[in-house]
């Protein structure tokens, strides 16, 4: 709180002796509203971007507001849509790109909001997996991309010592990674292995990588008339894999979502498969030496490895509401000024800091290129593994560009619950994930019904 | 001398309950509609496309599978919240009631569990019990016993339910506290005198002298478990392992915040009502004749 006041001060001060005249011979700033569910620490880093955009310029003001988790901003923005009070810009999850694209009427995409208001940004210097997982499946830009990870493998160098592996050479494939937790196992290490966000890193990034879909219709990105495809051979392959290596103590079950965050930098688990955004972490609350690696793979299967996808945020512009019509119940001023603060975010510059305090990729190229120069990854090894994991294969294809699925919230829990059943072995791999697609796709049915229409 | 006062006319009566019929309309009565009417649609997210689809959500949340499991693990979770709240508080209100040295202190020190959230009490016992990172949790597996209450369901409703039932605990405590000493001593000493020992003077006593108080904590418990139980399901398991620890209200949530499916959310939490109206119907039918004021 007292850190927003602060930065609120702060752009106060700089706003009036950046324009060296008194305050009130200017009109008053247009106040562009931004409604955010990044918590602290990140939440403060990303509210110091937006106070200084505010400095840099005296025409728009953007107002931050943390609305809670994404689940809860997601449900916020859509309340306040239903009464016309919707703010310009939210920030949503990458799963709930589907829900917001299907709103129709209530979304502005980014790229009819560029060419209305004359701002230029360009996306073609944006990673692929980045701008594609926020495209139409013909390559407009639908929302603007900004906090995005992705999935590598962490592990603890000090243990693959103890157990006679060369901690500088990190297993590739998944048979390498077997046989190196067994030799963890061996020297009495209790967790090899474990995995953060069960559904979105061994689903959802296994099919990516190895470039199999996740479901029909480009993954959902053709329509939404898409159907899933969880229980193909490599899913319940890699499936069996887990419940028999969990059975047989090489790789523990940690929960849900995040929940198995924690095991990793405390030293318990010698690998882990999380988000890249668990570097900052384990760098404040690891006590021993580590290393990270790219996300395992089948080496038998052919076209394998490729990009994996990107998890994270992106920031959607929306309506006012349900019946603002064609101005969307805005001004034209406060589009520009939305344009112009997606402009200012989109700069290498801004783009690389925040890759650098947060640890989130880089989103361009550029930035990439920028956090480089500035000797960043000789200073943090391993810091890029990420964002070459990304850049793996060239262009992305329809089974690694992303996911487009509508519910995809509720996709992802059913995926997880279905696996939890399997790890107690009340049910088979298979059948886990049989049953996972048949519940899935109940989803989808739904979601096409309310949003058939919608879309129109 | 008659004090009542009468006012004449109807106007200002009704005034002076305007007030009341104000908050009871904005804050009840109008949600509740809001449900049901959109218990009766289908409707995309942000309200763009609606359908009236008369009962069919209803149809819908009964014959799935998931609603059921989730009515399932209600019914275990309320009852074994309500029995274990209410015996475990009785028992130390019994004991509290006692003339023991630092009674105050006993009986201050019980209430406070009361005053702690329950998303806080969750993380609490989410210290104690976790496999990996908790103190009993690590002790218990060191000791050879297999704890880890995010992959085996029975352990997680074991869990959901003695946090949940300790939050419900001094709640309780105070009731049966203040019940006990509003029994006359007299009574007791004359089935002293008769030869009654202890326990069968709470059993025969005791305990028919304290069901009001019984009676009123057994509906309150039971509406706090399919309730407020919210934040300890949410803090502690998410519903997990699998669906072993989803109950209505969770669900409630679950389909409508996370899945944005407004109009099965709607229509479970109408059921949901119409479920607790009518257990509490039912207790006050049923239960309430066995009890003595």
């Amino acid at each position: 709180m007292l850190r927003r006041h602060l930065a609120a001060a702060a752009v106060a001060v700089l706003a009036l002796a950046g324009l060296g005249r008194p305050a009130l011979a200017q009109p008053a700033p247009v106040e562009i509203q931004f409604w955010h569910g990044l918590p602290q620490p990140l939440g403060g880093l990303l509210e110091k971007i937006v106070a200084d955009f505010n400095a840099s310029q005296p025409k728009y003001r953007v107002v931050p507001t943390f609305r809670g988790t994404y689940p809860e901003t997601m449900v916020g923005a859509v309340a306040a849509f239903r009464s016309s009070t919707a703010p310009h810009i939210v920030q949503m999850y990458e799963v709930g790109t589907g829900t917001m694209l299907a709103a129709g009427r209530a979304i502005r995409p980014v790229h009819e909001l560029l060419s209305g208001t004359g701002v230029t940004i360009d996306f073609n210097d944006y990673l692929p997996p980045v701008r594609g997982y926020y495209q139409a499946a013909d390559g407009r830009q639908m929302s603007m991309p900004f906090n995005s990870s992705t999935a590598v493998m962490f592990y603890n160098k000090d243990l693959f010592q103890r157990a006679g592996l060369d901690p500088n050479t990190p297993p590739k494939t998944w048979q390498e990674v077997e046989a190196a937790a067994r030799k963890l196992k061996e020297a009495g290490i209790s967790c090899p292995m474990t995995t953060s966000w069960p559904a979105w890193i061994q689903v959802e990034q296994t099919l990516a990588m190895h470039n199999q879909p996740l479901a029909t219709q480009a993954n959902g990105f053709r329509g939404l008339n898409a159907e899933m495809r969880l229980a193909g051979p490599l899913m319940v392959r890699h499936m069996q894999n887990l419940v028999e290596w969990q059975r047989q103590g090489l790789f523990r079950y940690g929960g849900r979502d995040a929940a198995a965050d924690g095991l990793f930098p405390s030293g318990e688990c010698a690998m882990a498969f999380a988000s890249s955004g668990l570097r900052a972490r384990i760098i404040r609350e690891g006590r021993f030496q580590w290393g990270t690696a790219m996300l395992p793979y089948y080496g038998d299967v052919a076209g394998a490895p490729r990009n994996s996808i990107i998890g994270g945020a992106s920031f959607w512009v929306m309506n006012k509401g349900p019946n603002a019509g064609a101005t969307g119940g805005r001004s034209a001023e406060e589009w520009r000024g939305v344009a112009e603060f997606f402009r200012y975010i989109a700069s290498p510059e801004v783009d690389a800091k925040w890759h650098q305090d947060t640890g989130y990729v880089p989103v361009r190229r550029a930035s990439y290129e920028v956090a480089r120069r500035a000797g960043y990854y000789q200073q943090n090894a391993g810091a890029d593994v990420a964002i070459e994991q990304l850049l793996r294969g060239g262009a992305a294809t329809d089974n690694s560009r992303g996911i487009r699925l509508g519910g995809y919230v509720e996709i992802r829990t059913i995926i997880q619950e279905e696996m939890e059943k399997a790890f107690q072995a009340q049910q088979s791999a298979q059948q886990a994930m049989e049953a996972a697609n048949t519940r899935a796709n109940v989803v989808l049915r739904n979601f096409e019904r309310q949003n058939a229409r919608a879309a129109q | 001398m008659d004090r009542k006062v009468f006012f004449k006319g109807r106007a200002l009566p009704a005034l002076f309950l305007l007030p009341q019929l104000a908050v009871t309309l904005v804050f009840f009565i109008w949600p509740a509609a809001q449900a049901v009417w959109q218990s009766l649609l289908q409707q995309d997210a942000f309200g763009l496309a609606t359908e009236f689809v008369g009962l069919e959500n209803f149809a819908e949340v009964v014959a799935d599978p998931a609603w059921r499991g989730a009515a399932a693990n209600t019914a275990v979770f309320a009852s074994s919240v309500a029995f274990l709240a209410l015996a475990v508080a009785l028992f130390l209100a019994v004991q509290a009631d006692k003339s023991i040295r630092g009674a105050h202190i006993y009986r201050t020190l019980l209430i406070w569990p009361y005053a702690v959230a329950p998303a806080i009490a969750a993380v609490l016992w989410l210290f104690l019990f976790h496999p990996s990172i908790g103190l009993i949790g690590r002790a218990l597996n060191a000791a050879g016993v297999a704890w880890n209450y995010q992959l085996n369901g029975n352990q997680a409703m074991l869990l959901v339910v003695v946090a949940s039932a300790w939050k419900q605990v001094s709640y309780n405590f105070i009731f049966f506290l203040a019940g006990l000493q509003s029994i006359p001593k007299s009574v007791l000493e004359a089935a002293a005198i008769d030869g009654a020992r202890p326990l069968r003077r709470f059993w025969t006593v005791v305990f028919p002298l304290l069901s009001p108080t019984t009676f009123f904590l057994l509906v309150v418990n039971l509406v706090y478990a399919f309730f407020d139980t919210f934040g300890v399901i949410h803090a502690l398991t998410k519903g997990g392992p699998g669906k072993a620890t989803e109950t209505l209200i969770y669900k409630v949530y679950v389909d409508g915040v996370d899945n944005l499916n407004l109009g099965s959310s709607a229509a479970q939490s109408v059921i949901l009502m119409v479920l607790v109206i009518a257990l509490t119907a039912v207790q006050f039918r049923f239960v309430e004749r066995r009890v003595h004021y």
